[in-house]
This record gives structure tokens, sequence and C-alpha cells, in this order.
């Protein structure tokens, strides 16, 4: 579904991205991992085009993404720290999104809108939001247009444990409708029972991208983070 | 495009800062008209206020709310719409509630006192130099991420465009005086929106005669329609170099 070959990106000296290659497909729930800095957000970013690769290609359903932007309404972004128009209310904000995909989506998803309890600060203006209740905005509006690329940056973080289980309950359901889910998450435990592959990147480099079976299988874990943790002691012995 | 273009003019309508702007305008030109029994008197009051104020409003306001709008400018371009969509619909967002304001605080005003050949020209005037200022201040947004830096450029741009051009305009001529200049400052008027506006008004006004010789060569290129026209032209290229620069920035920017 998206295929990228060799993607670069500097900032200034900082190499983010580093001949990145990498297909995501239909159907599979993907985690991307790796330490801060190590270019997640970056390459999350390039497929949705805010960030636009020195080098390196990236397609969408078999079209190259560059200068297009069709692509994005089938794609559903929910941004590691949601930025929004200060003076507009919840409510002028997702009707705007509505507006802005009229004719190009059918109906939209209200069911997080519900569940969160949006209802009660729709009239509220965005800047008066705290942070968790901007993510649940954030991850409300990513859902809403039923798109086939679901594209999560640290969705939990920030979020109360009740509504974080009531977004791991609504990724279950969309990873079984077959739709394609990135999550970066710095939180393993949340991730075992939601993810089928996991995507380790370092220092802008991929390292691995393997099924979470054969990752488990080979490091004879079975929790994530046990994994993870596992190869991380041993890259550091190997440096 | 529409839909966004509504979302921002309803924005930038809200913003006090406009509405001060707006009852700005009105103020001084209501009491500019009433203080002079002699309305053409009144019009050259204006024009040299008009010739200052409004570039530095446009200007300063329009590169302000850009760097105030990145979030909003974040959030769209993540949804399905192309950047060209996005930056030429704030740009027609800020000019025309700009032009509106200038309409109703300058333009109703030279209307109801001054409604002749004179008052149309300004308020064509003003309304260019209104859509002028925001592409130049598009360019100065687009051109750098800190806000700080993007505010000290569009004010010194503005500086120059009303100050330090016409004091190098004079130092050159003073340094040249010995030689016939008065094409080449016809070519350099084109390197100036403002000086564009105030030459076409004050040939309106039909005080070049004051202005000697190259008031003369001035009135003989710019008072027919050709020279209207070309200058009207100038300010059209004026509008549209600065906001297709930004625009090609813009594009390939990291959000």
């Amino acid at each position: 579904m998206i295929v990228a070959k060799n993607i670069t990106k500097k900032f200034g000296k900082l190499k983010a991205l580093d001949n990145v290659s990498v297909t995501f497909s239909k159907g599979e729930c993907i985690a991307l991992l790796g330490p801060n800095g190590c270019g997640k957000t970056t390459l999350i970013k390039s497929l949705l085009g805010m960030v636009v690769p020195d080098s390196g290609s990236i397609h969408f359903n078999n079209e190259l993404i560059t200068n297009k932007w069709m692509y994005r309404s089938q794609v559903g972004y929910m941004p590691q720290i949601g930025r929004y128009p200060e003076n507009m209310t919840t409510a002028h904000v997702i009707d705007m999104m509505k507006d802005i995909r009229k004719g190009i989506d059918k109906d939209p998803d209200e069911e997080l809108v519900k569940s969160f309890g949006l209802k009660d600060i729709l009239q509220k203006k965005m800047r008066t939001l705290s942070g968790g209740t901007t993510q649940k905005v954030s991850a409300a509006l990513a859902f809403m247009f039923n798109p086939d690329v679901l594209i999560l940056d640290e969705p939990t973080a920030g979020l109360d444990p009740l509504s974080s289980e009531k977004l791991k309950q609504k990724i279950i359901q969309e990873k079984q409708n077959g739709k394609l889910i990135l999550i970066t998450s710095h939180v393993l435990s949340e991730l075992d029972d939601l993810i089928t592959e996991v995507f380790y990147m370092q220092e802008g480099k991929l390292l691995f991208h393997k099924k979470l079976s054969a990752l488990k299988e080979e490091t004879g874990e079975v929790k994530l983070s046990r994994a993870i943790a596992k190869i991380m002691v041993a890259q550091e012995t190997q440096l | 495009m529409k839909k966004l273009l509504k979302y921002v003019i309803v924005d930038i309508v809200q913003n006090k800062i406009v509405l001060i702007y707006t009852a700005l305008l009105l103020v001084i030109s209501m009491s500019v008209f009433n203080l002079e029994n002699n309305t053409a008197k009144g019009l050259l009051s204006l024009l040299n206020i008009i010739l200052i104020i409004v570039p530095l409003i446009c200007i300063i306001f329009s590169t302000i709310y850009i760097y105030n709008s990145s979030e909003f400018i974040e959030l769209l371009v993540s949804q399905p719409l192309k950047r060209r969509t996005i930056w030429l619909s704030l740009f027609s967002g800020l000019s025309l509630s700009l032009c509106l304001a200038f309409f109703i605080g300058a333009g109703i005003p030279i209307l109801l006192y001054n409604a002749d050949a004179t008052g149309f020209m300004m308020i064509a005037m003003g309304l260019f130099l209104t859509v002028v200022f925001v592409s130049i201040a598009m360019l100065a947004a687009g051109l750098t991420r800190d806000k700080a830096k993007g505010i000290g450029l569009s004010i010194l741009l503005w500086l120059y465009f009303s100050l330090i051009f016409d004091a190098l305009v004079l130092f050159f001529l003073f340094q040249f005086q010995d030689y016939p200049l008065e094409k080449i400052m016809i070519a350099f008027s084109f390197l100036n929106p403002i000086d564009l506006g105030r030459i076409q008004i004050l040939l309106q006004m039909d005080i070049s005669a004051l202005m000697g010789y190259t008031g003369a060569v001035f009135r003989e290129f710019f008072g027919n329609s050709t020279g209207i026209i070309l200058s009207f032209l100038g300010l059209t290229i004026w509008i549209i170099f600065p906001l297709m620069i930004s625009l090609r920035k813009f594009k390939r920017k990291d959000l």
C-alpha cells in the first residue's frame, strides 16, 4: 500500500532519515519504534507530504505522492502534539474538517466524539483545552473519515487510562476492518495486543522490519518490551 | 479554495486589529476632510497618510497573521488539500479583508467628500497598495521560519519602500545632477509600488506643474491612458512576483 524507496532527509547537518526503504501493506498494524530523535516522526511526515524528502520516492497505492494531495483523503493522521487554530471552537474545527472533505468522503464516523464525551466541549475554544483533551480531538478527527490508512503518532501519550483503552479498542476494530495502521509509541506494553509488525529505527536508519511473531521467536520472549530490550542490549554489546 | 477562503476571512474579520485599522482610517479621513474647507487640500493630506499607514499596517499585520496561523497551516497540510490552495487562500483572505477595511475606512469618506477622478484614483491605488503589501508580507513570512526575523524583515521592507528608496533616488539625483535623468526616473519609479501610486494620484491632482521639468516629463509619460495602464501593470507585477516566489518556497517547506 505504501512503498518508500531510499528516502533521505537532512535538517542542516543532522540526517533525520538516512536511505530508508520500507513497504507497508494493507491489513497490518505496524509499530514504529526507536529511541527519541531517530526519525520516526520525520518518516511519518514524509508519508503525509508534510516534509519533503531530499531524495528517494514514496508511492501510495502505486502512485508517486510528490506534489499529490488527493491520496491524503485516505489517510487519517493523529499528530504527536495536535496544534489547532487557537480561536476556533472544537465544533468549528470539526465542521471545517468535514467541510474540507465534503464530496470526497462518505458519512463521518463520530464514534470517538461520542465515546470521548467531546460533545461537552464543542463550544470551547481550542486554546482552552488541556493537552489530553486536545489529543482526544486529534484522535476523533483521525478516525472520522474512514481512512484506509491510519497514522498515529504517540496516540496514547497524555490520555487518561480509560480514554486510552477506548482508543485501543477503536484501533483493534479498525485493524479488523483490514486497514493499515502505523503507530509510534514508547509505551511498548500497550502495543502487545495491537500490532502485527515491528519497524525499528535508529539514528535515521532502518534497523529491522519484522513480523511480531518472528521477533518473539528469535528472542525467545513473549512480551514485546522484553524482546526489544534484548535487541537493544545486543546492539550495545556489538558496539 | 472557496471553503478555505471562508474560514480565513471569518477568522481575520473577527480579529480586533482589523477593526481598529478600519476605525483608525475612518477617523483620519473624516477629520482630514472636516478640518479643511477645501476638499482637494484634504485629499492631499490624506494621500500622505495613506501612503505611509496602509503599507505599514498591511505588511505587519499580514506577516504576523501568517506566523500565527502556523498551526492552522500545519493542520491543513495533512488534509487532502493542495499546498497551492492553502497559500493562495491565505493570500486572498488577507487581501480581501484588508481591502474591505481600506474601502470602509478611507474609500467611503473619499466617495462622500470627493467623488471625482482623483478620488477614484486614490481608492484604486489604496486597494492596489494593500494587495501589493500583503503579497510582500507573504514573501517575508515565507523566507524565514523565525517569527522575529520575519517581522523584522517586513518592517525593513516597509522602511525601504517608504523612506530608504526615496533617499537613494535623491542621492543618485544629486550625484548625477549634470546629466538628464528624467527618463531614468520614470524607470526608477517602477521599482517602488508606493512611488507608482503617489505619482498617479499627484498627476490626477494637477499639481505636477509644481514639480518643474521632471513633473512635465512624468505628466507626459504617466498622464495618458498608456501610462496609467503601464503603472497598473507595474503594480500587478508587484503583486504577482512576490506571491509566486513565496508560493514556490511554501510548496517545498517542511512543516
